[in-house]
């Protein structure tokens, strides 16, 4: 078994995760240790056999359909959106906090992204400035979110919530319920343009998922992270400015979302306040069960990745076997509930030995 | 600005236009546009003034480009009249609220009261109580479950609108002689009942000419439900012949998928009938689409006029409004988008 365990340590999170955990956890026993290290690498083991064993039907039941290089970048290109923002989330929820208002702020980033006067400016200049626009107003977004709930002591789920509102409700005044198109034919070529027969949208995920990964676990802001979602008190003792970086934590997600938004608009070629309806429980879900605890003070960011890409060739597998919609429904429950166990499980066995 | 004119503009011409193409779409050879709403219109003296009546209107939230169509025309037509007095209740996609909208309504004494209800069993009671108040109920689009709760009633015809697609598809396949062709199929939220009409149309109609649906999926009419779906679609299928996409907003997603996917070998048909689309057929992209008119609720505002001032249809020989109206769901193609081009609606 722990011949097991290895190969997936170095795939995980580094060693020093533990350390970070013991100030998470309250006072974990030494004997424990060994335990919740290899379940943690565990963890992703299992998800990384989740995604085998989703992927081993797909080929069973659609076959040639689905193992096609096309079909893989396909899935690929929709796993963008979601887990570009699902990276943001998996800081947000390590910290302790919740962000439901994420759809909300990638549609107010696609629309304001493409309003006339941007696009104008886009136009005179280059059309970068949509991107900048959409992750300032993503940042600005997260740090109304980040202010009222440090500084204004609202509860994260009742301060995102008023966000959630909010946000996708301006996002209809500007719009004034149209949808925007993008003007510039370079922006979505671009960001369709294949480098190695890859996307360029899919680098760009690849680029925050390494990022945030550095973040997360080669940073003191990422110690301090899973400090502050560990136990607030005790971050606090320790010299941490736990207000000042969960104001940070959600400037993070909200220019993470800023960043799904140009991403939306480069796929879809459209700015609409219908953009990311319901994206705020994709995220949470592929988050949970990349192994986050929703408490705060644990996560892994290649675990919400690979719950990210569990998702999506779900979807994918259901749409290759033409599957009836309700059909659908309530396989994605069963799988995804199968998908937890079989991670438990196998993080489980990792661990006992 | 000049974009949120031009739209307000066309809506108001469209109006005007639905109004007349209802009417006399069986009489008149006349195409909609250039005025041809105000010659359409002025048939009888029914749009002279009369006593000033007061509508009430309640809508859903206007959370999409048809809705807000709906919307804009039916104010746009109430201001082409001097004698309506309308009251416009904030679109809510909530029942509860909007029963106490029309609550409101009855208790203010308003002479008609024009409802698009968010849920056509959820209003039923509440048109009930303001039909026994004596008020005019003009039930639009969704419809209510009992006969006693709206004095008229005028809809789009979904079941229609998927027969209307299945026999342009089958006339493609039966033109161009495809054997076996590969037909695929891109709802809206799959479990709404306006969805299945349209699929069991699209479905009855195939069935006709000894076709069936190969690949159906469901978006949620957004741009991007549509892009994403129809993505996974493309993969699904190598090659199609022929996609129905159901509704125009979330079409925009679908084309950019398309367009991703370097994909056009099909026949790519749509539904509702947006301006957009009507760009693309008229580019030679988008093969057809079939209308679902948003112009039902100015329709609605005109009926609860005449209701209210007892007049007639001055087209029909009887002398009262009909119970029932439904709305044709006709195919727009390159060949006639012109003719339907002021019945369009910016998503």
């Amino acid at each position: 078994m722990s011949e097991k365990t290895s190969p997936a340590t170095a795939a995980a999170p580094p060693p020093d995760e533990h350390q970070r955990m013991e100030v998470g956890a309250e006072a974990v026993p030494r004997s424990r240790f060994a335990r919740i290290m290899a379940s943690s690498a565990g963890r992703n083991l299992g998800l990384v056999v989740a995604l085998a064993v989703v992927c081993v039907i797909g080929v069973i039941t659609a076959g040639d359909l689905f193992a096609d290089v096309d079909n893989v970048i396909t899935i690929l290109r929709l796993a963008v959106v979601v887990g570009i923002v699902s990276i943001g989330m998996t800081f947000v929820i390590i910290g302790g906090g919740i962000d439901l208002s994420v759809g909300a702020i990638v549609a107010l980033a696609s629309v304001w992204a493409t309003t006339v006067a941007t696009q104008q400016l886009a136009a005179d200049f280059h059309w970068i400035i949509i991107v900048f626009t959409a992750m300032a107003v993503g940042a600005g977004c997260g740090l109304v979110n980040g202010v009222l709930v440090a500084y204004g002591r609202i509860a994260p789920f009742i301060a995102t919530l008023a966000m959630f509102a909010a946000a996708r409700g301006l996002a209809e005044i500007i719009s004034d319920k149209r949808n925007q198109l993008v003007d510039d034919p370079g922006y979505v070529d671009f960001f369709a343009r294949e480098l190695f027969g890859v996307p360029v949208l899919v680098y760009v995920f690849a680029l925050v998922a390494a990022i945030g990964w550095v973040l997360l676990n080669r940073t003191t802001f990422g110690r301090r992270t899973i400090a502050v979602g560990g136990n607030e008190e005790a971050a606090r003792l320790a010299g941490i400015k736990v207000q000042r970086h969960t104001v940070y934590l959600y400037v993070l997600l909200g220019v993470a979302c800023g960043i799904a938004a140009a991403m939306l608009l480069a796929r879809t070629g459209t700015g609409t306040a219908q953009h990311g309806v319901l994206l705020e429980l994709d995220a949470i879900a592929a988050v949970v069960i990349g192994g986050t605890l929703l408490t705060g003070g644990r996560g892994t960011i290649v675990g919400t990745v690979l719950g990210v890409l569990i998702f999506q060739t779900l979807s994918n597998i259901f749409t290759l076997n033409n599957l009836d919609t309700s059909d659908q429904a309530v396989a994605k429950g069963v799988i995804i509930v199968a998908a937890v166990l079989l991670q438990q499980f196998v993080a489980k066995r990792a661990g006992s030995t | 600005m000049s974009r949120i004119m031009n739209k307000s503009l066309l809506t108001r011409v469209a109006a005007l236009a639905a109004v007349g193409g209802l009417l006399f779409a069986c009489t008149s050879n006349e195409s909609g546009d250039d005025g041809g709403a105000d010659e359409q219109s002025a048939v009888s003296d029914n749009d002279d003034p009369g006593k000033t009546v007061t509508i009430g209107f309640s809508g859903p939230e206007a959370d999409h480009g048809w809705l807000a169509a709906i919307n804009d025309s039916a104010e746009a037509e109430a201001a082409e009249y001097d004698d309506i007095e309308l009251r416009v209740a904030e679109g809510t996609n909530d029942p509860n609220q909007q029963i106490s909208q029309i609550e409101t309504f009855i208790n203010g004494g308003v002479d008609a009261i024009v409802l698009l209800p968010t849920d056509g069993d959820a209003l039923t009671e509440v048109a009930t109580q303001a039909m026994e108040a004596g008020i005019i109920v003009v039930n639009v689009d969704r419809e209510f479950s009992s006969p006693f709760a709206a004095r008229t009633t005028i809809l789009g015809d979904n079941y229609g609108m998927g027969v209307s697609a299945g026999t342009y598809a089958c006339g493609i396949i039966e033109e161009e002689g495809i054997s076996d062709p590969v037909i695929a199929e891109i709802q809206g939220i799959a479990s709404l009942p306006l969805t299945q009409d349209r699929s069991q149309g699209f479905a009855d109609a195939l069935e006709s000419c000894g076709e069936s649906v190969d690949n159906q999926v469901s978006a949620e009419f957004t741009v991007e439900s549509g892009e994403e779906v129809a993505s996974n679609l493309l993969q699904a299928a190598p090659e199609i012949d022929v996609i129905w996409n159901h509704d125009d907003d979330q079409g925009v997603g679908v084309k950019q998928a398309f367009d991703n996917a370097g994909r056009d070998e099909f026949a790519f048909i749509g539904g509702a009938g947006s301006c957009q689309a009507m760009d693309l057929i008229e580019s030679g992209e988008m093969e057809a689409t079939v209308l679902y008119p948003p112009t039902q609720a100015a329709d609605g505002i005109k009926l609860a006029r005449l209701l209210a001032q007892d007049k007639g249809l001055s087209d029909l020989v009887q002398v009262e409004v009909p119970t029932r109206i439904v709305l044709n769901a006709p195919v727009v193609t390159a060949d006639n988008v012109e003719e339907y081009r002021s019945l369009c609606f910016e998503s």
